[in-house]
């Protein structure tokens, strides 16, 4: 007796029983379907998550000044310039496990193009800006650093501004007027969304950081009156870097063992893994409860399994002795058990994608279901059918065929 | 040449809690190929162990016992299986066919547990079927039958692996007189092909119909008489009733 027709002995066996095997599957189909959609939703909301810090920038390190105290009021971070060019100069050529960093000098201004006008965050920075925000550009050219060298008057765009202004027509080589200033739109910036706190990231008009300095807001000296954005060479990276900079920034401003520093660095790659790691907890709770589920399921079979023995005592002392072996009476036991899981598991998989599509679909992010996760899941609750049908299978087969024969 | 059952010396002891029962008390016994042989007895008597020590359904405690040449008294529960499926064919009072199973696939059973391939098996449970006289009914499940057709399938299913002894344990307990007689007419006819039939009954007209038999009590053989075989005539019958 091969295994094509122990198979088909057995799913003729759960077919008698239509309502009850599907009962008795459900188990299994409810633990798979966990599984699936679980994995799913949590890769959806990991995806989404690293989608707006990758909005942000990726290795992001962003320094920021230190605090005025004016009679005892504080002034919070930024309040003082304490940052100099000299220190963003430093950053940039003496740290090594940064890759880039530049200064962001930002305003609230108005902006005016022929007929229309827009108040929003003017920043004066260099062309590395864009490097460190991975940011690129949608149609014209970004800033370059004769641009800077020479204090020229061409802005970049966000795509919001581009659009308040010009609405659907071209802007870039357009003239806009910034505090009054003239000023050439050479290039806009592909859109980036919205932050996770809501900021619209393309509300923003790009200037060189000398001309800013210049034009919009005069600056005091060679103190940097706004923040450093700092991308490090990679993840695992960032925190060396911020511990590169501080060092570097404590020793440069001359700051005494065990004063405060008079800046700060906010680490963005790191809160972007503490929210990674809350949805990674969420994951294996998740997964916890799908497995249990899976094992409750596992019972369940056993249990039918059990009641299937006892009720076809006779069936299977008239296979006996027809000259059924014990193997085969086992085999044939256990591949029903393991029809049901594996059967229930494929029904899983599809249930669990159906949820994890109506959970992406109204949560709008990516459906991503993993096929190797499929696969696991499947051979998890095969497992899971053998594990549990072996014992009712083993019972089943070493009936005495006599006692069977006689059973009523 | 020895016969195609031996038995000696079989003794076999149950237990009960704390008694021991001893069903068989030392039986020997020898059956030649194609012989008919009606065992008789009250229940008690130990005509049923002795069925199941024959039918390789149970061991004996002691003794020996060869079937066909072969010491099959020590074999463990794989070889008895394979024996069972390749020497012995049973018919059961109760006929015990698979429910919801048609009759063809009944009777492929035992040659799907002896590993024939599927298209023979096929073949020769329709052949097996037709002997019986019921090649009509290949499709029909055991709630569709009659009674003596339900045991004309058990029959068919007995005989489809070409066995050398078939057991037939009251296989007329359930029937009516006239379908006693045709299966016992079936049974009958196994003996010219060199088939040996080992029947138990308690029906002293139904031993009638055996070229041999032996009375059982207590756990002994009793008698054991040769007699010329009443000849099972289906058409000496009264009227017949429609079949269904």
């Amino acid at each position: 007796m091969n295994f094509v027709q122990t198979f088909r002995v057995a799913v003729r066996a759960l077919f008698r029983n239509k309502l009850r095997s599907f009962l008795t599957a459900l188990g299994i189909i409810i633990g798979v379907a966990a599984v699936i959609a679980m994995v799913a939703i949590g890769q959806g909301a990991k995806s989404q998550v690293e989608a707006t810090y990758e909005a942000m920038g990726t290795n992001l390190l962003i320094v920021m000044p230190g605090s005025s105290n004016s009679g005892g009021a504080r002034g919070g971070f930024g309040s003082q310039p304490t940052l100099t060019f000299d220190d963003l100069k430093a950053i940039q050529t003496q740290v090594p496990s940064v890759r880039a960093a530049a200064p962001v000098l930002r305003a609230s201004a108005q902006i005016q193009s022929e007929d229309q006008n827009w108040t929003t965050s003017v920043q004066g920075t260099t062309p590395e800006y864009l490097e460190v925000r991975n940011w690129g550009i949608q149609a014209g050219v970004p800033l370059t650093q004769s641009d800077v060298d020479s204090a020229s008057k061409n802005a970049v765009l966000g795509s919001t501004v581009a659009q308040q202004l010009f609405g659907s027509g071209q802007a870039v080589g357009q003239l806009v007027r910034i505090k009054g200033v003239p000023f050439q739109v050479v290039g806009v910036l592909t859109s980036k969304g919205q932050s996770n706190f809501g900021q619209d990231y393309d509300d923003v008009v790009l200037v060189p950081d000398t001309t800013y300095r210049q034009r919009i807001e005069p600056g005091l000296g060679n103190f940097l009156s706004g923040t450093i954005y700092v991308e490090a060479i990679s993840g695992d990276a960032t925190a060396r870097a911020q511990k590169q900079i501080e060092n570097l920034l404590r020793d440069r401003h001359r700051i005494p063992e065990g004063e405060a520093d008079d800046f700060n660095i906010r680490n963005l790659a790191e809160m972007a893994s503490a929210r990674q790691q809350s949805t990674d907890t969420m994951t294996a709770l998740l997964a916890a409860v799908a497995f249990v589920s899976l094992v409750v399921g596992g019972i369940g079979i056993m249990n039918i399994m059990l009641v299937s023995v006892t009720e076809r005592t006779r069936e299977i002392g008239v296979r006996m002795a027809l000259g059924a072996t014990p193997g085969q009476i086992l085999l044939q036991f256990l591949s029903e058990s393991l029809t049901l899981s594996v059967v229930g598991g494929i029904l899983g998989i599809a249930l669990g994608v159906l949820v994890g599509h109506f959970v992406a679909v109204k949560f709008q992010w990516p459906l991503l279901i993993q096929p190797e996760v499929a696969v696991v899941a499947v051979a998890f609750s095969a497992v899971v059918g053998v594990v549990f049908g072996l014992y009712p299978a083993w019972k089943a087969s070493r009936l005495d065929p006599i006692e069977a024969l006689r059973f009523e | 040449m020895p016969a195609l059952i031996e038995l000696q010396d079989i003794v076999k002891t149950y237990e009960m809690g704390d008694v021991q029962v001893q069903a068989l008390r030392g039986v020997s016994l020898s059956v030649e190929e194609g012989a008919f042989v009606a065992i008789m007895g009250a229940s008690g008597s130990g005509k049923s162990t002795l069925m199941n020590i024959v039918g390789c359904l149970d061991r004996p405690t002691k003794g020996r016992y060869t079937l066909a040449g072969r010491e099959v008294s020590k074999l463990g529960r794989n070889e008895l299986a394979a024996i069972r499926n390749h020497t012995l064919g049973f018919v059961f009072q109760s006929f015990n066919l698979l429910a919801r199973t048609s009759a063809l696939e009944n009777v492929e059973l035992p040659l799907l547990y002896g590993g024939v391939h599927a298209k023979e098996r096929k073949v020769r449970a329709r052949e097996a079927l037709e002997r019986v006289g019921l090649g009509s009914r290949l499709d029909h499940h055991p709630s569709q039958l009659s009674g003596g057709q339900q045991q004309r399938v058990a029959i068919a299913r007995a005989l489809v692996n070409r066995p050398r002894v078939i057991l037939a344990d009251e296989p007329t307990g359930a029937l009516d007189s006239r379908t006693s007689v045709e299966v016992m007419a079936i049974l009958q006819s196994l003996g010219a092909e060199g088939i040996t039939v080992v029947l138990v009954t308690h029906e002293p007209d139904i031993a009638a119909y055996s070229a041999r038999t032996i009375v059982m009590r207590d756990g002994l053989v009793r008698s054991d008489e040769r007699h010329p075989p009443l000849k099972a005539d289906v058409a000496a019958l009264p009227a017949q009733e429609a079949q269904p």
